[in-house]
């Protein structure tokens, strides 16, 4: 018998992505919030969080994604972070599974860019494959500068 | 006013004493627990050590004694007996006691003690010599009280009650108590005093209650307790959630015309004012923390100079909050030093320049404004305001031309500049400047600032401002591209707006920076919405201009804001790790309406708008200029009238600064037309005496002349012109038609004729000697 884990499931532009579910605080409806210009690309702004401030990332732009069509609202996945709460930005919420770890395997080679650095593995689901995300990492700044600067004028 | 180490002293040795209570009842429970005896022992011991420190005689000779008991009872000499522990309980209320009075009066009060002392020392005695020295200096053993007059809310009895006398003491501690009249020769000096009966230990566990709870009332050990930082800082927090909560509740009244609800807020906020004002004062603590090692610091560096230096406190008692006290300790320390190592001069030196030989360095803390102001002043050589630009110059921070035009508060700023700090020697000579750079840095960064006023011979004052919290600052709430923002009301100056068609005016260009002149100072602009790259408001145009004045690292600036709303108290929070390489912003914060709303870091806009750092950023961009003219004929052009609706044009190279000056300003050197201008005499040149225009008919001495600064080699001179319209960027091409003498030629510029004024045949006509000292191929430049 293997042990499982249990995560956090959302959908972003059709992929499955998943987060342990301990490193998730909550997940809350979309929030109204305040934009901070000159920031990254993929900060899409502040929430107040019961009176917490709390950075919201786009994750659709942290993975370089198509952005989300227009007057799709997303959700805030608050995940907890060596720097305080973090919300990431999805498009839908999924369930939380319990998963064996005999399905896990690291992301294959082929991965590049992005995905390579924040897709810590995959889980093998019967009907699609689940794909892990680093939450430290995802919340980090991008390694790129370049990226960190291109503020759409 | 107590001094502070008694104080610290009465509050540390009441708690010493209710563990005393506590383990002396423990140990006669069980005499043998070492442990216990072992504390009993060190707390008199600490106590008797302090009070003798302290000067409190009378209580380190009680204390004396019983320790001296003790430690016959740790070392087991003796064995510990119900009577003992009677005598050490009454040891503890006799302590207890003085304590109380020195409270109130600052001495342990003339109460006799002898009788405790001599029972102490008979049940101390069948061993050695019984230490009498102690108690012998100050009581004779007749000094008995006088009853009836006994007073003093440390006493269990009534006026009336029977008072041992010494020797009944020393027989029996559990039962008898004698009355005995009171030696004549003390009637009247033992008014105040009264020996404690040594009452049986079961009375006493019921009289002892009663006087605590009276002594307590004033107790400074009770007015005071230990709290752990962790637990304010959470307070802190918690407080200011509900400002943030207050301020959301306010913003409901706006809307609301329930009259019930509107005086619930109203208390609401009083108090909400008030809790904030409370906690803000649990976290403060006085400036003299940091400032008591100063002394001691001066002395010894003044000693190792060769100096004599007096160091001068005022406002010791100003408070601030334990972090900025924190903060400011090492800026404070390096300032000092500098005064004693570079501001002040040696002994010899002041007495030739008729100063007395002893420096004097004065530090001034007080509260202005919601802020703590900090002066340190040294009357020591001042700073030499030309070694600082010579050596500014050598390191080819500014040019030669700027050090010309740089006012005296600019030059002592280069000071603050990172390349002039460590090693070099300039600050040697002119009286500071070693890391001031750090200093300004660390200063700044809790969200204070610096500022130099020196005079040479005569001293430097060095002016710190900070505020009195971190968390809770009030700030102006603006509004820009549909997004608000806090500025924190430490930068700000004052506010300006300019409505319609004014705007359009007042605020001019050089070179496509915008400027405004405040009270006839050019003042830089940034447009907030431009620095942070966010949507224009539409029709900036036609509606009024917001300008916020604000101060950079000393710099004014103005920044232009869509909309002022309010100020407003707010609590800064900080930004995650993901924002923090975005330089603009201090913080966030959240409103009102529970929304969250960014801080502006000032200085970093500053920074970023370009409007701080001046001297080396318009030593770049002017070379900038310079490049760019040579690989392109595209020209900046200053437009003016020279005199009625002529328009002529100039190469904005060629202008040093604009300016404006009453009529009234100018004089007379000769037959030249002057003003004074920067410290310097600016000669004046009409310029339409010079070419061919119509001239404007007498002019109004209250009129502001319009006059462009043209400088060469260090040399200035004014072109006084009708009117300046605009600054355009054009390329051009000259069509020669030499029309008179002072025209260059003409133009097309904006569809119009423009004529190109020939400055140098302006100037040379008007002063032949200004270009002397130039080769001829530069002026024609």
């Amino acid at each position: 018998m293997s042990d499982s884990k249990q995560y956090s499931t959302f959908y972003l532009n059709g992929l499955f992505f998943g987060v342990e579910v301990l490193k998730v605080q909550e997940v809350i409806r979309y929030q109204e919030m305040t934009r901070v210009p000159l920031a990254p690309r993929m900060i899409e702004g502040l929430i107040n969080l019961r009176g917490q401030i709390v950075t919201a990332i786009d994750l659709r732009r942290r993975l370089e994604l198509p952005p989300r069509a227009e007057g799709q609202l997303p959700m805030n996945v608050v995940v907890r972070s060596e720097d305080g709460a973090v919300s990431l930005l999805v498009d839908e919420i999924g369930d939380v599974v319990e998963i064996q770890d005999d399905t896990y395997e690291r992301p294959p080679e082929t991965l590049d860019g992005v995905a390579r650095e924040l897709i810590q593995g995959v889980y093998k689901l019967k009907e699609r494959l689940l794909l892990i995300l680093d939450t430290e990492k995802t919340v980090g700044v991008p390694t790129s500068a370049a990226r960190a600067s291109d503020i759409g004028n | 006013m107590m001094d502070e180490i008694v104080k610290e002293f009465l509050v540390e040795s009441h708690e010493n004493l209710d563990r005393l209570d506590r383990d002396l009842v423990a140990l006669e429970k069980d005499p043998r627990a070492k442990e216990t005896l072992a504390s009993i022992f060190r707390t008199i011991h600490t106590i008797k050590g302090a009070s003798g420190f302290l000067a409190f005689g009378k209580l380190e000779a009680v204390a004396h004694v019983a320790e001296n008991l003790l430690s016959k009872l740790r070392d087991g000499i003796l064995s510990f007996t119900p009577e003992m522990a009677s005598a050490l309980l009454a040891t503890v209320d006799a302590i207890r006691f003085m304590l109380g009075q020195i409270e109130i009066t600052g001495q342990p009060g003339d109460r006799d003690f002898s009788g405790l002392i001599e029972r102490l020392t008979r049940l101390n005695a069948g061993t050695n010599a019984p230490p009498l020295t102690a108690s012998a200096a100050e009581s004779p053993v007749l000094a008995a009280p006088q009853p009836s007059q006994s007073v003093g809310p440390g006493v269990p009895n009534s006026p009336s009650a029977p008072i041992a006398s010494p020797e009944a003491v020393a027989e029996s501690a559990t039962t008898t108590v004698l009355p005995l009249s009171p030696p004549p020769d003390r009637a009247s000096a033992a008014a105040k005093t009264l020996v404690l009966p040594p009452p049986p230990l079961h009375e006493m566990a019921s009289a002892a209650p009663p006087e605590t709870a009276e002594t307590r009332n004033s107790a400074v050990s009770d007015s005071t307790i230990r709290v752990d930082v962790g637990l304010l800082d959470k307070l802190m927090n918690l407080v200011g959630e509900l400002v943030l909560a207050r301020n959301q509740v306010l913003q409901f009244t706006t809307q609301s015309a329930d009259s019930t609800f509107l005086a619930t807020s109203q208390r609401l906020n009083l108090i909400t004012t008030e809790l904030q004002g409370s906690v803000m004062k649990t976290r403060m603590q006085p400036i003299g923390n940091v400032w008591n090692k100063l002394p001691r610091m001066v002395r010894d560096l003044a000693t190792a100079c060769g100096k004599e230096i007096r160091i001068e406190m005022e406002g010791q008692e100003t408070e601030l909050d334990k972090t900025i006290i924190e903060a400011i300790k090492d800026p404070l320390t390096h300032i000092v030093r500098n005064s004693v190592d570079h501001g002040i001069e040696r002994p010899q030196a002041r007495v030739e320049h008729g100063k007395p030989a002893e420096g004097c360095l004065k530090m001034r803390a007080y509260h202005e404004g919601g802020q703590v102001n900090i002066e340190i002043t040294d009357d020591g050589g001042g700073i030499d305001y030309e070694r600082v630009k010579q050596k500014a110059l050598q390191r080819g921070v500014i040019t030669a031309e700027q050090a010309g035009r740089m006012s005296d508060h600019e030059t002592l700023h280069l000071i603050f500049l990172p390349g002039f700090s460590t090693a070099e020697k300039v600050t040697n000579v002119s009286g500071r400047g070693v890391g001031m750079d750090v200093v300004k840095t660390n200063i700044e960064k809790i969200g204070g600032t610096v500022d130099l006023q020196s005079q040479l011979g005569e001293g430097t004052t060095l002016k710190i401002k900070i505020p009195l919290t971190l968390a809770i600052i009030p700030a102006l709430i603006v509004t820009s591209g549909g997004d608000r923002f806090a500025i924190p009301q430490v930068s700000l100056l004052e506010l300006v707006r300019l409505e319609g068609e004014q705007a359009r005016r007042q605020i001019e260009f050089i070179h496509g920076a915008p400027v405004y002149r405040l009270r006839g100072q050019l003042l830089p602009l940034a447009y907030l919405n431009r620095e942070l790259n966010i949507k224009e408001k539409s029709e900036s145009d036609s509606a009024a201009v917001n300008i916020v004045v604000l101060q950079a690292d000393g710099h004014p600036f103005g920044l232009v804001v869509d909309e002022i709303n309010d100020t407003e108290e707010i609590v800064v929070k900080p930004l995650g790790k993901q924002l923090k390489s975005v330089s603009s912003f201090a913080g966030a914060t959240i409103m009102g309406d529970g929304r969250v709303a960014l801080i502006l870091d000032v200085l970093g806009l500053a920074q970023r708008a370009n409007v701080v750092s001046e001297v080396r950023d318009r030593t770049m961009s002017e070379k900038v200029v310079q490049a760019h003219k040579a690989a392109n004929t595209r020209q900046a052009l200053l437009l003016f009238d020279a005199g009625q609706g002529s328009r002529m044009a100039i190469p904005l190279s060629m202008v040093a600064r604009l300016e404006e000056f009453p009529q009234s300003a100018v004089e007379h050197a000769g037959a030249q037309e002057v003003v004074r201008y920067r410290g310097q005499i600016l000669p004046l040149i009409r310029v339409s005496k010079h070419v061919p225009v119509v001239r404007k008919t007498a002019t109004d001495q209250n009129e502001l002349m319009q006059v462009v600064v043209y400088s060469e080699q260090g040399r200035s001179v004014g072109l006084v012109v009708g009117r300046i319209n605009d600054i355009v960027d054009e390329t051009i091409t000259v069509k020669r038609h030499a029309c008179g003498n002072g025209i260059f030629g003409s133009v097309v510029i904006q569809d119009k004729v423009t004529d190109l004024l020939d400055v140098q045949a302006v100037i040379r006509a008007a002063d032949p000697s200004f270009y002397a000292n130039i080769p001829a191929n530069k002026a024609a430049a």
